[in-house]
């Protein structure tokens, strides 16, 4: 019986995992299909060029300039990868090449914790420790006022929340680099840096790429965190003190709200369309990274 | 035997993993411009000992080493002179080739330039030289910007053994070098060993008998970080003295 039973039950097996795999290939597809017909409303009378690139935002007008927000997301994103990564990779590079085994050891958990932390935490973190630290030291040290509520309260928060996301990455792939080529290195006479520098940096190229194209994304979609301490005021920002309104927390803020208007529904699908857009554009640049330094 | 004939003379030699001997004792010395075969099963400490040589073993700070590792009569294991010089005296080919991340050009190159040579004609000189010292120039003339990842992996040991020239060495460490290679690989490398010892001093581990017995000038044989027996390979592998030797011989720890 068993032996008659068992070419129906694989079959039946292999039909589930491929239906599986259409789902999950399926959705990004299914999700941008969602958002460009409900997005349709707004394109109908907007021209694409006009709602990415004028600022003027008033919905009770008819008038949506996406532009404010998508230069608060460009800003604070960018600010944090500052800040993120050269910090990330140094750390990784310490700890995987020059500190004893067990430090990592106590490193690994600590950096686990703080990649769980919700990101609502982050955010009263931020509005309680870095807004009134931005407004208090940090401005004031380039002669300006602000109550802290700005792009680089939000780069700081988010920095800080992708670091341990980053760091976990850089960590594993830094590890994986067999040793015996660090050996290779110093036995040509080679110096501990210029071994890391010159050979380990090199080989682990497309890896890295990898793990700041993560971090990327993620900084680039992170909504709650951001949204708390960044301003949420519709302006161009002058500079990092200025408040922002970056696209995930014009979303946030404001579905649900608004709905009386379709227009503004339709908006805001929109905005939700350009994410999605903005994040598969850095998916092509880093595989196209990955696969230019991959050839050694 | 003559005394200025040792490259390399080690003395007292103790290596510790923390409580652990991996190395007791070990007194033995290496005589110049010969092949010697370090011989084990392995664990045995044979790779332990070649980390000494080149200070490769500083890289594992659980591990610690005492006595004394002489090499031209200089202490390595204490000394205050610049470790990459002493490096840099030796070759290294490890079990399997790694190749650098470059071109096989520069596979070459970072060697000779970490060395000082300047110049692109210089530079091109001696990457051809070292080359074609390893038979490898008529294979790779016209792909020198080429990954070195491309090549097959007997090709990439044959790129490791130059690239390990290039710093212009006296010595040559091998650890069981012809391990991950096809037999015809492993053969190349055999005879080229045997065409660098008039001008190299060559350290060879290796776990495989044969291979001792086709290029061995001198023969070490460990077992669990000791020496046991050494001398010429017509001592050590056809008439050992020690019962250990006898055993390993007749395959007993295999």
């Amino acid at each position: 019986m068993e032996l008659f039973n068992r070419p129906i039950r694989h079959r039946i097996n292999t039909i589930w995992m491929v239906l599986c795999l259409i789902l999950i290939v399926s959705l990004p597809f299914i999700l941008s299909i969602g958002l460009f017909l409900k997005s349709r409303l707004l394109l109908e009378d907007h021209s694409l060029f006009d709602l990415l690139f004028t600022k003027v935002w008033k919905p009770g007008d008819g008038k949506f300039g996406f532009y404010p927000f998508i230069v608060g997301s460009v800003w604070v994103t960018l600010i944090a990868m500052l800040i993120s990564v050269p910090i990330c990779l140094l750390t990784a590079i310490h700890v995987t090449q020059y500190t004893r085994k067990y430090v990592l050891r106590i490193i690994h958990p600590a950096i686990d914790i703080l990649a769980g932390i919700p990101s609502v935490v982050y955010g009263v973190w931020g509005i309680l420790v870095i807004v009134p630290f931005v407004s208090r030291y940090l401005a004031p040290i380039f002669d300006y006022r602000t109550l802290g509520y700005s792009i680089i309260a939000g780069s700081l928060v988010l920095s800080v929340m992708i670091i341990p996301f980053m760091l976990n990455i850089l960590i594993e792939i830094f590890r994986a680099i067999p040793v015996e080529l660090k050996e290779a290195a110093l036995s040509l006479g080679a110096t501990r840096w210029q071994a890391i520098k010159q050979v380990l940096v090199k080989k682990a190229l497309p890896g890295i790429i990898a793990a700041f194209g993560f971090g990327l994304a993620r900084a680039f979609g992170e909504t709650m965190a951001v949204l708390m301490v960044v301003g949420n005021v519709v302006k161009i920002p002058k500079n990092i003190f200025d408040p922002g309104y970056p696209l995930p927390a014009l979303i946030a803020n404001n579905y649900g709200e608004m709905l009386s208007i379709p227009q503004y529904d339709s908006a805001l699908m929109f905005a939700a369309l350009v994410l999605l857009g903005v994040s598969l554009f850095f998916n092509v640049i880093m595989h196209f990274l990955i696969s230019r330094y991959n050839k050694y | 035997m003559e005394p200025n004939l040792q490259k390399i003379d080690i003395r007292n030699l103790n290596v510790y993993h923390g409580k652990d001997k991996i190395l007791k004792d070990v007194n033995i010395t290496i005589p110049e411009n010969k092949i010697t075969v370090i011989l084990g099963p392995s664990g045995c400490g044979k790779t332990t000992l070649l980390k000494c040589l080149n200070r490769l073993i500083d890289l594992y700070p659980e591990l610690k080493a005492e006595g004394q590792v002489l090499i031209n009569g200089k202490d390595v294991l204490n000394t205050s002179e610049d470790i990459h010089n002493i490096r840099q005296q030796m070759g290294l080919l490890s079990q399997r080739p790694y190749p650098l991340p470059m071109t096989i050009y520069n596979n070459i190159a970072y060697g000779l330039r970490l060395r000082g040579v300047k110049g692109r004609r210089e530079l091109h000189r001696q990457v051809m030289h070292y080359l074609q010292m390893v038979n490898l120039w008529d294979e790779v003339k016209n792909r020198l910007r080429a990954p070195a990842s491309r090549l097959s992996i007997g090709q990439q040991q044959r790129l490791c053994l130059a690239r390990g020239l290039a710093v212009n060495p006296e010595i040559i460490l091998a650890d069981e070098p012809t391990s991950a290679l096809d037999p015809i690989s492993s053969q190349i490398i055999e005879e080229e060993f045997i065409t660098l010892k008039d001008k190299y001093t060559i350290v060879l581990v290796t776990h495989i008998l044969r291979q001792a017995r086709r290029i061995a000038d001198h023969v070490i044989f460990m077992y669990l970080g000791e020496v046991i027996e050494s001398g010429p390979p017509e001592q050590v592998l056809e008439n050992p003295q020690m019962e250990k030797t006898k055993a390993y011989l007749k395959g007993a720890f295999n």
